[in-house]
């Protein structure tokens, strides 16, 4: 066995205690874990920071709604082969030639643990963690045309994070450890924004603090998160604007808020707040 | 160990298999709960619990199960009151002293406090061996030490049972009885392939590709073809409010299944109130002004389209045969009726999902129009079985 690891976050992410825990339960289980929680709440960074910090590589396969579990074990490219026969390209009999890892035979084929990152798998058709139960349970993959089998070396730590876009069939769910990322909250937050800016005033900080969380209570379609407060900081820095500003005014609303109808809530909020 | 847990989750409606308990049995057998409550408490919801919206029973059967154990964050309200309102902060930094507390492990913290809460009878501040305020022993609140434990003030490290019990889930429930997942696979089934839409040709077409090499000679010719892609059109028109708000999470679970099912062609939502009147509604408010003619429905969008009227079908008789006296500014002298018999003339494939299951019990007028309706249309209840069956005869023309 190997010794045993731990994250305790990194230098550029601040991690919540129960995720820290969920994090090394799915490292010592051995299992996949399963990150759900509010768009822009840094479910796909946290896979960033676990790379960094345990200092491994970090393999992201990206889904998207054509995507299919197949295209991330292998592809055969059988067109490719035709070709290169009817030219007599070199080295046509080796089929090997023509098998291309995806992302999950990448991992599995790696000398040293990776971790995997599969980015929004809800994206995908919804029988598509169906088809990747049994690859991620014993790591390892069958290929019919080379006859030969991909077993993981080492058990790459897996990552999987969704939107809830769509359920996740039981079967899948069963066999994770699932975390929801809560919205952070003031404490957190501060952290988190401290980690992105060196030396930010602490007043002006106060005041961002407690604007983006006066309009995150707001009755808003699209509620800002994380990394839209750390543009609206970055913002308010270059504009300079004075603390005092923030709360009355709310300079560079649209940074935060992207919807017409959120900016127009805010407004009139605003409006019979100062009235 | 904890059988009686497991036991309880499961009558909490918490699915948990037995297969997760065997990995909680193992992550326990591995230390990971780290010996402490709280690290017990995130280990099994962690393990255990798979969606958001069960957090809250979670911590309700949690707190059920362990509401009589003791633990070490329990201490006395005087402590907690004096400690969260810190005397002022001295600057009496002490690196030595530091560095000693830095030796000290989290457990032997916990075991000195309980030795100095014991000990301590007064408030003290500033100092650097009893638990207080802006000190440096390992205790207290608002110090300068770099480890220990922080007693009272606001802290993000909460204890199993302070989670538990503050059930900051709740509002995720959703104790809908049917799962949205269960209507999806359903309408899933709704595709009619076809090879004959406007897309790139991107698939290789083995058998064509055959047979234009043998005709070139045996050089190689590749042949690609357009995928086949889903060509269902769906128009949903959903009945709101009044009587309909009974069946307010079904009727929503049925429509986010819809409208999340990508795999429609096209999607038409419209709402109406009782019944199908001169105007369509584009919001389930149906607030008068916000909606389209039906006879625009009617002309625009094409035969092709499979129909599903999602309503009770349960209204006062006039309402259904009369013409307008009472108004909802979509009523005009044409009965609703009329309107209906218009889409299922139009439509070919058509069935309406009626949310009462059972109609056993219900008499009078309401039931007038159930059953006049029911005559009239393909009705199916709402349940997923029935919704297969629905699916099916949206396939097939009649």
């Amino acid at each position: 066995m190997n010794q045993k690891q731990t994250f305790k976050g990194s230098s550029d992410y601040v991690v919540s205690d129960e995720l820290m825990r969920a994090v090394n339960i799915a490292m010592a289980l051995e299992k996949p874990l399963l990150i759900k929680g509010e768009p822009g709440t840094g479910k796909t960074m946290l896979a960033q920071a676990i790379s960094k910090a345990l200092n491994k590589k970090l393999i992201i396969w990206n889904i998207k709604s054509t995507t299919k579990a197949q295209d991330g074990l292998y592809v055969y490219d059988v067109v490719q082969r035709l070709y290169d026969s009817q030219f007599g390209a070199e080295g046509v009999d080796n089929i090997k030639k023509y098998v291309k890892m995806g992302k999950l035979g990448e991992a599995f084929s790696s000398d040293e643990q990776v971790i995997l990152l599969i980015d929004e798998i809800d994206k995908a058709d919804l029988e598509f963690p169906n088809d990747l139960l049994w690859e991620l349970d014993k790591m390892e993959f069958y290929i019919p045309e080379t006859k030969e089998t991909i077993k993981a070396k080492k058990r790459p730590i897996v990552i999987i994070t969704s939107n809830a876009e769509k359920e996740l069939p039981d079967a899948f769910l069963r066999r994770c450890i699932f975390h929801y990322i809560q919205f952070p909250d003031k404490e957190l937050m501060e952290e988190i924004v401290k980690v992105h800016f060196d030396n930010l005033d602490q007043k002006l900080l106060d005041s961002v603090m407690d604007a983006f969380y006066w309009i995150r209570n707001l009755d808003i379609n699209k509620k800002p998160s994380t990394s839209e407060v750390i543009d609206w900081i970055q913002a308010l820095e270059i504009g300079g604007i004075s603390a005092e500003k923030i709360k009355s005014e709310i300079p560079f609303a649209g940074v935060l808020l992207k919807k017409n109808e959120d900016l127009e809530t805010v407004e009139r909020s605003r409006r019979r707040f100062r009235a | 160990m904890f059988i009686s847990f497991f036991y309880l989750l499961r009558s909490r409606e918490l699915d948990v298999s037995l297969n997760e308990w065997l990995t909680l049995t193992e992550a326990l057998d591995k230390g990971l709960a780290g010996n402490s409550l709280t690290g017990f408490y995130y280990l099994a919801r962690s393990i255990l619990v798979k969606s958001e919206t069960d957090f809250d029973k979670f911590d309700g059967a949690f707190l059920e199960y362990f509401k009589d154990i003791k633990t070490y964050e329990e201490l006395p309200k005087e402590l907690l009151d004096w400690l969260n309102n810190p005397k002022e902060k001295k600057n009496n930094y002490d690196k030595a002293q530091d560095e000693k507390n830095l030796q000290l492990s989290l457990e032997e913290i916990q075991k000195m406090l309980m030795e100095r809460l014991a000990e301590q009878d007064s408030e003290h501040n500033g100092g650097s061996y009893w638990v207080g305020t802006g000190g440096m022993s390992v205790f207290g609140n608002n110090g300068n030490a770099s480890n220990g434990i922080r007693v009272g003030g606001v802290s993000r490290r909460h204890s199993a049972m302070q989670v538990a019990g503050e059930r900051h889930f709740r509002d995720f429930r959703n104790d809908t009885v049917l799962d949205i997942r269960q209507f999806q696979m359903a309408f899933r089934k709704l595709r009619q392939f076809s090879s004959r839409i406007e897309a790139p040709k991107t698939e290789l077409d083995i058998d064509s590709t055959i047979s234009e090499t043998c005709d070139n000679a045996g050089n190689l010719k590749v042949v690609y073809q357009r995928p086949r892609k889903n060509t269902v059109k769906v128009l949903l028109l959903m009945d709101s409010g009044g009587s309909m708000d009974y069946y307010n999470n079904l009727c929503s679970a049925l429509f986010q299944a819809v409208q999340k099912s990508s795999h429609f062609k096209d999607l038409k939502v419209y709402y109406f109130h009782n019944c199908i009147y001169s105007m369509l509604y584009k919001d389930p408010y149906c607030m008068y002004g916000n909606w389209v003619e039906t006879e625009w429905v009617l002309k625009n969008i094409s035969s092709d389209y499979k129909v599903i009227i999602v309503g009770d079908a349960s209204m006062e008789p006039s309402e259904l045969y009369g013409r307008s006296y009472y108004n909802y500014g979509a009523r005009t002298d044409t009965p609703g009726i009329e309107y209906l018999k218009r889409f299922k003339a139009k439509y070919k494939n058509l069935v309406w999902l009626n949310p009462i299951v059972d109609m056993g019990w219900r008499t009078g007028y309401w039931r007038q129009t159930y059953d006049a309706l029911k005559k009239e249309f393909d009705m199916y209840p709402l349940t997923v079985q029935a919704l297969d069956k629905a699916i099916k005869k949206l396939l097939v023309s009649k």
